[in-house]
C-alpha cells in the first residue's frame, strides 16, 4: 500500500493537514473575539454561538442544498447571538462574563433542540480547492485540499491587522476599548461600537460552527464542539489581542488537534483522549506562562475585565 | 435590634425580588418558545408541574436530581463570595466520581468497614475535585490566569483523562459498546434515606450548603473571604492572607464538586462511565447564579432545577419534545436572570428615608 511507504513520516504529513483543517474554526472565532475584545468587552458565549452556527449552517445547507445559504445563515445566527450579548450587557450592572456563560448555555441547547431533526440527513458539504496537484502521494495530495474558508481566514487575518491600525473603524474600536470615557469625549457611543465589535465576533463564530459541519468533521451531532469556542477566546488572550498572532495561534492549536487523529493513522491508538485534549493543555499551558500576577497583559485594552 | 432584623429583611426580600421577577419573565418567554414549535404552553406548564412536584415519586424524583446540583452549585458560589467565576463545576465532578469509584474498588477487598470505605471514598472525591478548583486559584493568584477560562479548560482536560483511564487501564472488560469502570461492591452504594427512595446523598447536600453558609456569613474566616471579594487590594493592606483565602476557599467549593461525582457513583450509577457527565456541573452555575451566590438560597433553587430537569422525561414522552428543552429553558432562565441584575436597587419596600444613614 501506498500509505506504508510513507510510514511515519504520514504523521507530520498528518499534523500539518490536520492544522489546516483544525484550526479554520479557531481562525473565525478568534478573529471575530479579538475584534469584540478589543471594543473592550469579553463574549465567552461564543462556545455556545459556534454550536448554534454549526447546527443553523447545516439546517440550512440541508433544507436549501446549497453550503453557501447554510454560511451565510449560520453567520447570521452568531450575529443574532452577538447582538444580543451585547444589548444585554449595555445595561447597567450586567457583567459580560456571567452574560457570556449563560448564552454559551443557552446557545447550545437551543441548538441541540432546533438541531434535533438533522442529525440524521446528510447536507451538501462545502467544495475545497485542490492544491496537491503536482504531487502523486495520496497523503499530500489530501493535506493540500484546502477550504475555501481556510483562505478567507487567512485574507482576513492581515486585512483586520491593518484596518485596526490604519482604518478609521478600527481606531475607533481600539479607542472604545482602551477608554470608553474619551470615546465618549469624542462623540463615539460606546454601547454601540461594542454591539457592533460583538456582532462581528458573533458572525465570525457562526461561520467558524457552519465549517465544523459543513466540512470538517463534516456533519452535525451534538458532540460536534466541546471547547473549540473557549479555547478560541483564551487564543485570543495569548495572541495578545494581534490579528496576525491569531492566526499564527490558530495554526499552532490546530496542528495539537489533530495529534490525536494522526497518531491514530499510523496505528498508535495510546492516550488518544489524551492526544485530544492537547489543545487545551497547550492553551493552560500557554496562559500560565504568558500571564503575570504583577502586571497588566501587554496590550491588552484597558476596558478589558478579565485582564483587570 | 427588631427594627435592624426587619430592615435586614426586608433588604433580603428586595434582593431576591429580581431573581423571582427573572424566574416568571423566563417562563413566559419560554411559554412563546414551546409555542412556537407548535405545543400548548399551558399543557406544558402542567406536565412540569405533575413531572416535578405532581406526586411522591416525581418529588423523589426531583430530590435525586437536586442532590448534585446542591453541591456543583456551590462549586461556583463559594468562590464567588471572594469575586471569582468558577465555571469548572462539571471537572470537579468528574474528577470527584472517578477518584471516589477508584477508591471503593481498591479498598473494597480489604474487608474494612463499609462506613470507613465510604468515607475514603467520600474524601478521595473531595480531594480530587478542590484540586481541580483549587489549582485553578493558584492559577489565578500565582500567574493572574483567569480563573472562569482556566476551570472551564480544566473540565475540557479532566474529562479527557477521565475518558482515557475509564476506556484504559480501569476498563472492565466485560463493558463492551459502552466502556466503564468495574461496578462497585452492592454493600459500598449509599443507602436511601428512611422511608424513602432518595439516596442519603441528598443529606450530603444540604449539610454542605448549610456549612458553607455558616462559613461565609457567620466566622470570622467567611468575613475575610467576603472583604477580599469586596476589595482585593483593601484586603491585602489590611493583612488578610488573600493568596491562602482564595486557595482554601476555591478548594472547598471543588470539594463540593467533587463530592457530587461521588454521591453520582455510588448512589445513582454504581460505577464510572460517560453517563457520569450528564451536565450537572454547569446546571449547578445557573443554581449559583440564581441563587445570588447564598449557600442557603441555593437549597429552593436546586429543588426548582431538579424539579425541571425531573420533568424533562415527560415532556418528551408526552409531547415529543427534544431532550434539550429543559437545556433551553435553563438557558432563557439563566440570560434573563442576569438582564435581571440591572433592575438590583430598584425595588423598595420602602420608601428610602433619611433614618438609614444612621449606618
Amino acid at each position: 500500500m501506498e500509505s506504508d511507504a510513507l510510514g511515519w513520516w504520514g504523521v507530520p504529513l498528518a499534523v500539518i493537514a490536520g492544522a489546516i483543517r483544525v484550526s479554520t474554526p479557531f481562525f473565525f472565532v478568534s478573529l471575530g473575539e479579538c475584534v469584540t475584545e478589543r471594543s473592550g468587552r469579553i463574549n465567552l458565549g461564543l462556545e455556545g454561538t459556534l454550536v448554534m452556527g454549526a447546527m443553523s449552517g447545516y439546517g440550512t445547507a440541508c433544507l436549501s442544498g446549497s453550503p453557501w445559504l447554510g454560511i451565510l445563515a449560520a453567520g447570521c445566527a452568531g450575529g443574532l447571538f452577538g447582538i444580543l450579548h451585547a444589548l444585554l450587557c449595555s445595561l447597567p450592572r450586567v457583567n459580560d462574563i456571567a452574560l457570556g456563560i449563560a448564552l454559551m448555555l443557552f446557545g447550545t441547547g437551543l441548538a441541540f433542540f432546533l438541531g434535533k431533526p438533522f442529525i440524521q440527513p446528510k447536507a451538501p458539504g462545502l467544495p475545497s480547492i485542490d492544491l496537491g496537484w503536482w504531487s502523486s502521494l495520496p497523503q499530500v495530495r489530501s493535506a493540500l485540499e484546502v477550504n475555501v474558508l481556510f483562505l478567507a481566514g487567512i485574507a482576513a487575518a492581515p486585512l483586520l491587522a491593518w484596518g485596526f491600525r490604519n482604518s478609521r473603524w478600527g481606531m475607533i474600536v481600539r479607542m472604545v476599548g482602551d477608554s470608553s470615557d474619551a470615546a465618549r469625549a469624542m462623540g463615539y457611543s460606546p454601547d454601540r461600537v461594542r454591539l457592533l465589535a460583538t456582532a462581528f465576533g458573533g458572525f465570525m463564530a457562526g461561520v467558524g460552527g457552519s465549517f465544523l459541519s459543513l466540512y470538517y468533521p463534516g456533519a452535525w451531532s451534538e458532540s460536534l464542539s466541546s471547547g473549540q469556542g473557549i479555547t478560541a477566546v483564551a487564543l485570543v488572550i495569548f495572541a495578545r489581542w494581534n490579528p496576525l498572532g491569531c492566526f499564527w495561534a490558530s495554526l499552532l492549536f490546530g496542528g495539537a488537534g489533530a495529534l490525536g487523529p494522526a497518531l491514530q493513522s499510523v496505528g498508535v491508538t495510546e492516550g488518544y483522549y489524551l492526544f485530544n485534549a492537547a489543545p487545551y493543555m497547550l492553551t493552560l499551558l500557554i496562559l500560565i506562562l504568558s500571564s503575570s500576577s504583577r502586571r497588566r497583559l501587554a496590550g491588552a485594552p484597558a476596558e478589558l475585565s478579565v485582564t483587570r | 435590634m427588631v427594627e435592624a432584623g426587619g430592615r435586614r429583611f426586608e433588604a433580603m426580600i428586595e434582593a431576591f425580588l429580581p431573581p423571582v421577577f427573572a424566574v416568571f419573565f423566563s417562563m413566559a418567554l419560554f411559554g412563546a418558545f414551546v409555542a412556537l414549535a407548535g405545543v400548548d404552553p399551558i399543557e406544558v406548564y402542567r406536565l412540569m408541574a405533575t413531572g416535578a412536584f405532581g406526586s411522591w415519586f416525581s418529588v423523589q424524583n426531583t430530590l435525586q436530581r437536586a442532590a448534585p446540583l446542591l453541591l456543583t452549585a456551590l462549586c461556583t458560589a463559594l468562590p464567588a463570595q471572594m469575586g471569582m467565576v468558577v465555571i469548572g463545576g462539571e471537572g470537579a465532578l468528574v474528577a470527584g466520581g472517578l477518584a471516589a469509584v477508584a477508591s471503593g474498588l481498591a479498598l473494597s477487598g480489604l474487608g474494612l468497614p463499609v462506613l470507613l470505605v465510604q468515607f475514603a471514598m467520600a474524601l478521595a472525591a473531595m480531594a480530587a475535585g478542590g484540586a481541580v478548583i483549587c489549582f485553578a486559584g493558584m492559577l489565578r493568584q500565582m500567574r493572574g490566569v483567569n480563573e472562569t477560562i482556566s476551570s472551564l479548560l480544566l473540565t475540557y482536560i479532566v474529562i479527557a483523562v477521565f475518558k482515557q483511564i475509564v476506556e484504559g487501564v480501569m476498563r472492565d472488560p466485560a463493558s463492551l459498546n459502552k466502556p466503564a469502570t468495574r461496578a462497585l461492591p452492592d454493600s459500598l452504594m449509599l443507602g436511601m434515606l428512611p422511608g424513602t427512595d432518595v439516596h442519603v446523598g441528598l443529606l450530603f447536600g444540604l449539610l454542605f450548603c448549610l456549612f458553607g453558609y455558616v462559613l461565609i456569613y457567620h466566622t470570622t474566616f467567611g468575613f475575610a473571604a467576603r472583604v477580599v471579594g469586596g476589595n482585593p487590594r483593601a484586603a491585602r493592606l489590611a493583612g488578610l492572607p488573600v493568596g491562602r483565602l482564595v486557595l482554601i476557599v476555591t478548594a472547598l467549593g471543588g470539594a463540593a464538586g467533587g463530592l457530587a461525582g461521588m454521591v453520582e457513583v455510588a448512589a445513582i450509577q454504581g460505577r464510572a462511565s460517560a453517563a457520569l457527565i450528564a451536565g450537572y456541573g454547569f446546571s449547578g452555575i445557573l443554581v449559583a447564579f440564581l441563587a445570588r451566590q447564598n449557600p442557603l438560597a441555593v437549597i429552593p433553587v436546586a429543588f426548582l432545577l431538579g424539579g425541571i430537569a425531573a420533568s424533562g422525561g415527560l415532556l418528551q414522552r408526552r409531547l415529543g419534545l427534544p431532550d434539550a428543552t429543559v437545556l433551553v429553558l435553563q438557558g432563557i432562565l439563566f440570560v434573563t436572570l442576569l438582564a435581571s441584575e440591572t433592575l438590583t436597587g430598584r425595588f423598595h419596600l420602602r420608601r428610602p428615608t433619611a433614618e438609614v444613614k444612621e449606618a
